[in-house]
């Protein structure tokens, strides 16, 4: 179990000084596939770093099993990273690479042996064994990064956007032997990605950051379904933000009014919301088309895009704004509806989700 | 396609020669034609005042390493040549680690500053480079000598009360020699680590490797080029080094330069002097032979 607690690093001592990650806590379990989630320059690398011992925060806790890594320099701590540029050393082989851990930790020559073998079987290298790190493809060189870090059994391993460089297929790929590893072997997987879909796919819970803060941390569904705010909503898949009336609060179900004067039952925050205007945010493929009479909200059809696996219709409500909704295609089955239409657009109670503001 | 089946390539190769011949005239006859006329002279007999007669002989070569007894002819090894020969091959092997250790941190030092400030750390250390070489030997000399600042240094401080003779000793000539030829050594291995890929000294750290661990199994064999160039650069320049041993070293402590210019000066021996310099082109071939073969083993090792 990894603890960190308020961490905080401020870089640059004097002259302007910019906050890399403010006041971050976050308990990741035994085994878990935990995935670090934002936008470019959020400070996902620098957790990570904070993590292996590279970078020392401000301020804050970082313990592992109760026991204090900041304490360590980073060849003490059991923690072993897959860098974003695989970092492979040129000047050994492939299996030379996959031993050097075990080496520094003076593991005897036949253990080192056998774990490299092992290693390289893991991941399908054996043959490439005696190969230069330059003259193997990059999937492969992503692969031996990987069994590198392995190899020494660290308890946590630390993952900079291990894939992004790798094309579509070998991602998809890649994707499913980590997950094995990840089973096989009972490690904790820390894994930093900015691709929304690979986060979902492949998590156990996914923590969503912003500006070296982290915004929300759940499962991929409590993610998807329940995102706390705007940006986690904007960030991760399509949304639709409505303006509402927050009416009460009941524990998990909040009382909303909806700007056509409809009123429904929607999650509120789990911080909870006093009542007055919020924003309400619902997913495209969460709302349903049907007749303007007695829909939550009316409006018309202003677009119809058709994408193969779905349809998206483009409603102009008639408060203003637009709501953008989402239909599985059947086989052969025209929607029967066209632009102009006046149409309803109506979801679930429960489905739709009160933003903190 | 290669340039012998194709009219246009050929034609453009042969071009290419024609306009390099001026290039290349120069660079043969400055190359070779010392080195001929050197190779000439060392096979001549000295005029009585300096110069050469013509007249072949294979004195000169002999007396690199023989002497004969004036009266007797009795036949021995030159001793004083052979022990300036290793005398010079000790002190530049010598001047050679000295840099090396002190040029390796400083350029590691230098290497790993914020990039807008590496220029101005490696300026400091190419400034002292820009001053005449006799120079930058005196301030050394002021440095050492019996009343310079480091005996009067301490003396004030009462750590001695007799100034140490360092000057005119085999120390005075490495520290001037190391001093010298120190960016000789630092240059090129700061190109090779600026080159270098820092997150892999990361790595290193990450899979458990101490910090003498890292220098040893990382930096060291990613920078070894640069050391390898370093260490030519240093070496071969410190064998023939003339100004600094005549200086520090003091008539007495002569190296291989030092003894040739004798023979051209007042030993009036010409072709002493061409056949020792071309013994010391000798023993940097061979040096370097001997560099290059070990450091392409330790590559194909492990290719
Ligand atoms: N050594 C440093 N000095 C000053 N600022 C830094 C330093 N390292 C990182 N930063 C800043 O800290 C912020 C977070 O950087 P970080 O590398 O953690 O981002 P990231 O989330 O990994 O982004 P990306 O997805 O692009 O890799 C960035 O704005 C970056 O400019
Ligand atoms: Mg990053």
């Amino acid at each position: 179990m990894i603890e960190i607690g308020g961490v905080t690093k401020v870089y640059g001592g004097r002259g302007p000084t910019f906050t890399a990650l403010d006041n971050v806590s976050v308990t990741i379990r035994d085994n878990e596939f935990f995935t670090l989630l934002g936008p470019s320059g959020c400070g996902k690398t620098t957790l990570l770093r904070v993590i292996a011992g590279f970078v020392d925060p401000t301020s804050g806790t970082v313990a592992l099993d109760g026991q204090d890594l900041l304490q360590l320099p980073p060849y003490k701590r059991p923690v072993n990273t897959v860098f974003q540029s695989y970092a492979l050393f040129p000047h050994m082989t492939v299996a030379e690479n996959i031993g050097f851990g075990l080496k520094m930790l003076d593991r005897p020559a036949a253990e080192v042996k056998r774990t490299v073998d092992e290693m390289l079987a893991l991941v399908r290298m054996t043959e490439m064994a005696g190969r230069k790190t330059s003259e193997i493809s990059g999937g492969q060189q992503q692969r031996v990064a990987l069994a590198r870090a392995l190899a020494p059994r660290p308890k946590v391993l630390l993952l900079d956007e291990p894939l992004s460089a790798l094309d579509f297929k070998l991602r998809k790929e890649m994707q499913i032997e980590l997950k094995r590893l990840q089973s096989e072997t009972g490690i904790t997987f820390i894994f930093v990605t900015h691709d929304q879909e690979e986060a979902l796919t492949m998590s156990d819970r996914i923590a969503v950051m912003r500006a070296g803060s982290i915004r929300q941390i759940g499962g991929p569904r409590d993610i998807y379904d329940h995102p706390a705010e705007r940006f986690v909503a904007d960030f991760i898949g399509d949304t639709n933000f409505l303006d509402a009336t927050l009416l009460s609060v009941d524990g998990t179900a909040a009382r909303v009014k909806l700007a056509s004067g409809a009123e429904t039952t929607v999650r509120a925050p789990a911080e909870g919301a006093k009542a007055g205007p919020v924003t309400l945010a619902v997913r495209p493929e969460h709302a349903t088309l049907g007749n303007a009479d007695g829909a939550l909200l009316a409006g018309k059809l202003a677009n119809i895009i058709y994408f193969g696996t779905d349809t998206h219709f483009h409603v102009d409500l008639d408060g203003g704004g637009s709501f953008v909704l989402r239909q599985q295609n059947q086989p052969d089955q025209k929607s029967g509806r066209s632009t102009g239409d006046r149409v309803g657009v109506s979801f679930p109670a429960g489905v739709g989700q009160v933003l903190r503001d | 396609m290669s340039d012998a089946s194709d009219p246009v390539a050929r034609r453009a190769s042969r071009n290419r020669w024609f306009l390099l011949t001026p290039a290349l005239v120069v660079l043969t006859l400055a190359a070779s034609g010392p080195l001929l006329v050197v190779m000439i002279y060392s096979f001549l007999t000295p005029g009585d005042y300096g110069g050469v007669v013509w007249k072949p002989s294979i004195d000169g070569w002999f007396s690199v390493l023989f002497q004969r007894d004036f009266f007797s002819e009795e036949l021995t090894f030159a001793d004083a040549h052979l022990s300036i020969f290793w005398r010079s091959i000790w002190l530049s092997l010598m001047t050679t680690i000295i840099t090396f250790v002190i040029g390796f941190p400083t350029a590691y030092f230098i290497a790993t500053r914020p990039a807008n400030r590496r220029d101005t750390w490696m300026l400091l250390i190419i400034i002292p480079f820009w001053t005449n070489l006799l120079i930058r030997t005196f301030a050394v000399m002021e440095l050492i000598r019996n009343e310079g600042t480091v005996n009067s240094l301490l003396i004030a401080l009462g750590i001695i009360d007799q100034p140490i003779q360092m000057l005119f000793t085999d120390f005075a000539v490495l520290v001037g020699m190391a001093y010298v030829f120190l960016p000789l050594m630092v240059l090129p291995i700061y190109a090779s680590m600026e080159r270098m890929d820092f997150s892999l000294v990361e790595a290193g750290y990450d899979l458990y490797a101490t910090r003498w661990r890292v220098l040893k199994n990382v930096i060291l064999p990613l920078v070894k080029p640069g050391v390898i160039a370093g260490s030519i650069l240093v070496f071969v320049p410190s064998l023939g080094a003339y100004v600094t041993p005549r200086v520090l070293g003091g008539g007495k402590q002569l190296m291989l330069g030092n003894l040739i210019e004798l023979q051209f000066g007042q030993g009036r021996n010409w072709p002493l002097g061409a056949a020792l310099s071309l013994t010391l082109l000798f023993i940097v071939t061979v040096a370097l032979l001997f560099y290059v073969r070990a450091a392409g083993k330790e590559e194909g090792h492990h290719g």
